[in-house]
């Protein structure tokens, strides 16, 4: 007994001292605190309004340089923006994009888009070298970037974010939302806070006031932070509400055919001497 | 354990189709009226968790090759669709992923529960030669999964294990270069690795059903180690004890399933693998999936190429050897004090080496890597074949009928069981 506390005591230190070691890199390069959004937690659902301003910052700010692959009718969905039919059609019908097939005369046009496109990539940057080649490095498509961006959070906080009632799965959301507000040194544009090693090739993308909200909104950089996260956040998963009503009626179902199963196996055995 | 009476259909139909080909009695002596020891624990039941799980992926899996592309510029294009556009594809997606993670966690439990039992020892020795082969062969499906959908870890974990086989002697580029289809990972490598996918989740089954049937020749080991003597007293009828028992098992499983399919999906993937593969572009740090972290961590611990590559074989080589490395003639860990405390050290190992596998490499992180590799090698060749001559064991029941009786009436252990 003895000899088996002392091993594991022993193993106990070893972790410990390994903790330790990992956690003196936290000093020099903080990791995004976390925020609290609408769709986190086991009743997540996404806020349309949110999303709604989250698309306008997208649109009027990040399109500009970085692509977003999903179709124009995702705007549609009830629980994401919300956008009407028509007034996606409109939205579409206001791109330029390439046709997939020439025309009759062999040759590559553009098109009004339709909902049925994916968002054309940015006009100044049609592929990723184009992008490289003037900004130096190509702005990674933003299909997938909030869950691309997730961050370690080491242990043993990684154990925490599992279980139930704190399961924290926002983490790319507070690194978006860390990264524009992390442009602390006002004389070097690309110097973040969060990034890792402080040197981003992004310099800061938005200010307070660069775009007007019509919902009265304060125009304000937490605000666009905030919502774009949202917003990106939504582009790479839409299904997020969905998964979790969905999720809630599974694990009801799941915990009284478990505890029926239970009693129903205790009554089986009790038969048995 | 299979001399039960010869299965009578009751209708006509069904004695005219047994005759023919008698899978009813089949069926019924495996599954309904085998034996089974009394007092087995709640790990018994994961073996039937594994079965739900294999079944679960290859269903799952089927679903996705209907939607999945397995080309190079198309594939993350493809998993994209799934997941936005194909109904309830995010749940088929996820379910499958989380699925793979989930038939490994059972895999482990099953696994240690083994070593921990002594279930490997004779007459079982085939039965955990073939639950080795199963390993590999699942080890394989979800390392070329993980590779299909064309992430940026997954071009990478498929660079990595695949530039392993370019430390055999001689040969090795040769190899690689056959494996790959080309001079890198490339487009022909990920269509075989889609071919391949398909095909041994196949080989898994026929494996498991030898699997099973091994079992079903010895029967199941149990918690104290000692064989069935009296079928009446000491095993009980499959169905209904072990079946509800089974089921009950499962629903708790799935309970934890849902919780990561619905809640927490994307929890183990790697963040890398939201980012479509790019040759030019290295993850900053390489990390296979979490069941694969222990034997990751093995090879880099070691500093030359082919003894890191030879020790990663080994370490899961040596397993199909434990029936003949553990010298004990007492199966279960239950009455072997000084077995406990090094398999639990052995356990400490194969976790630690997990966490270590996951983090970057430094100095203190190697150095610890070789102390746990050291660990999990010494448990397998020294520890078990030393500790089966020296050790003092406690003394066994007479029966499995007499363990349970001293578990649950400790005051009547000496009394008779009710005749029956």
């Amino acid at each position: 007994m003895i000899r088996l506390t002392t091993n594991f005591l022993a193993a106990a230190l070893m972790a410990a001292g390994m903790t330790v070691a990992f956690a003196q890199d936290d000093a020099e390069q903080p990791k995004p605190e976390r925020q609290s959004w609408s769709f986190s937690g086991l009743f997540g659902v996404y806020d349309q309004a949110q999303l709604q301003r989250g698309f306008q910052v997208y649109k009027e700010v990040c399109s500009n340089c970085h692509k977003l692959s999903i179709p124009f009718r995702a705007l549609e969905d009830p629980n994401g923006p919300g956008y009407s039919v028509d007034q996606v059609k409109a939205l579409a019908a206001s791109y330029q994009v390439t046709n997939d097939e020439p025309n009759d005369k062999g040759e590559i046009f553009k098109r009004p888009g339709t909902p049925a496109d994916d968002f054309p990539p940015p006009e100044s940057f049609p592929n990723d070298q184009a992008a490289a080649a003037a900004l130096g490095k190509a702005p990674p498509d933003m299909a997938e970037l909030a869950e691309a961006r997730k961050y370690e959070r080491g242990f043993p906080w990684f154990i925490f974010d599992a279980l139930p009632f704190d399961q924290y799965q926002e983490m790319g959301a507070d690194y978006i939302y860390a990264i524009l507000n992390g442009y602390t040194k006002s004389g070097d544009p690309q110097w973040n806070l969060y990034y890792p090693g402080h040197r981003i090739a992004m310099p800061q993308p938005i200010v307070d006031g660069a775009v007007n909200y019509s919902d009265g909104t304060p125009p304000k950089l937490d605000n666009y932070a905030r919502d774009v996260a949202a917003f990106l956040t939504w582009a790479s998963e839409p299904t997020l509400a969905e998964r979790k009503k969905i999720g809630l009626r599974v694990m009801i179902f799941l915990i009284v055919l478990a505890t029926l199963l239970y009693f129903t196996k205790k009554r089986v055995w009790s038969g048995l001497h | 354990m299979s001399g039960s009476p010869t299965y009578v259909p009751k209708s006509a139909l069904g004695r005219w189709f047994e005759s023919r080909l008698p899978i009813m009695g089949l069926v019924h002596s495996s599954f309904v009226a085998f034996p089974v020891p009394r007092n087995l624990n709640y790990l018994w039941t994961f073996g039937a968790i594994l079965a739900f799980m294999l079944v679960a992926q290859i269903v799952t899996g089927i679903i996705l090759a209907m939607h999945y592309v397995p080309s190079a510029t198309l594939a993350f294009a493809s998993v994209e669709h799934i997941m936005r556009d194909v109904n309830y594809g995010w749940l088929i997606r996820y379910l499958h992923t989380n699925g793979a993670s989930m038939f490994f966690l059972a895999v482990y439990i099953h696994m240690f529960r083994g070593i921990y039992y002594g279930s490997y020892k004779a007459p079982r020795e085939v039965l955990w030669i073939l639950g080795v082969i199963i390993y590999l062969l699942m080890m394989a499906t979800a390392f070329m999964g993980y590779v299909l959908p064309w992430g940026s870890m997954s071009f990478a974990g498929a660079t990595v294990i695949t530039n392993l086989f370019t430390a055999i002697p001689l040969v090795g580029t040769g190899v690689a270069h056959w494996l790959w289809g080309g001079y890198a990972v490339g487009d022909p490598t990920l269509n075989r690795f889609f071919s391949l996918h398909y095909l041994l989740p196949f080989m898994i089954v026929g494996v498991v059903i030898l699997h099973v049937w091994a079992l079903h020749v010895a029967g199941q080991n149990n918690p104290d180690g000692v064989e069935v003597q009296n079928v009446e007293r000491d095993t009980v009828a499959f169905t209904p004890y072990a079946t509800i028992k089974d089921l009950f098992g499962v629903s708790i499983f799935l309970i934890l399933y849902a919780w990561f399919v619905f809640y927490i999906p994307t929890y183990l993937l790697d963040a890398d693998n939201s980012v479509p593969a790019n040759p030019l572009v290295t993850p900053a740090h390489i990390v296979p999936e979490w069941y694969l972290l222990p034997f990751y961590a093995i090879l880099r611990a070691i500093p030359n190429k082919l003894v890191g590559v030879v020790a990663l074989a080994a370490a899961i080589i040596l397993l199909a050897f434990l029936p003949w490395l553990d010298t004990s003639k007492v199966k279960s860990g239950k009455y072997r004090p000084a077995f406990r405390i090094f398999f639990w050290l052995f356990v400490v190992c194969c976790v630690g080496l997990g966490y270590l596998g996951s983090q970057e490499v430094s100095d203190t992180t190697t150095w610890i890597a070789r102390i746990l590799a050291i660990g999990y090698f010494g448990f397998l060749v020294v520890a078990l074949p030393v500790l089966g001559l020296i050790e003092r064991t406690k003394p066994l029941p007479a029966s499995i009928a007499d363990a349970v009786l001293a578990k649950t009436k400790p005051a009547e252990a000496a009394a008779p069981p009710a005749s029956r």
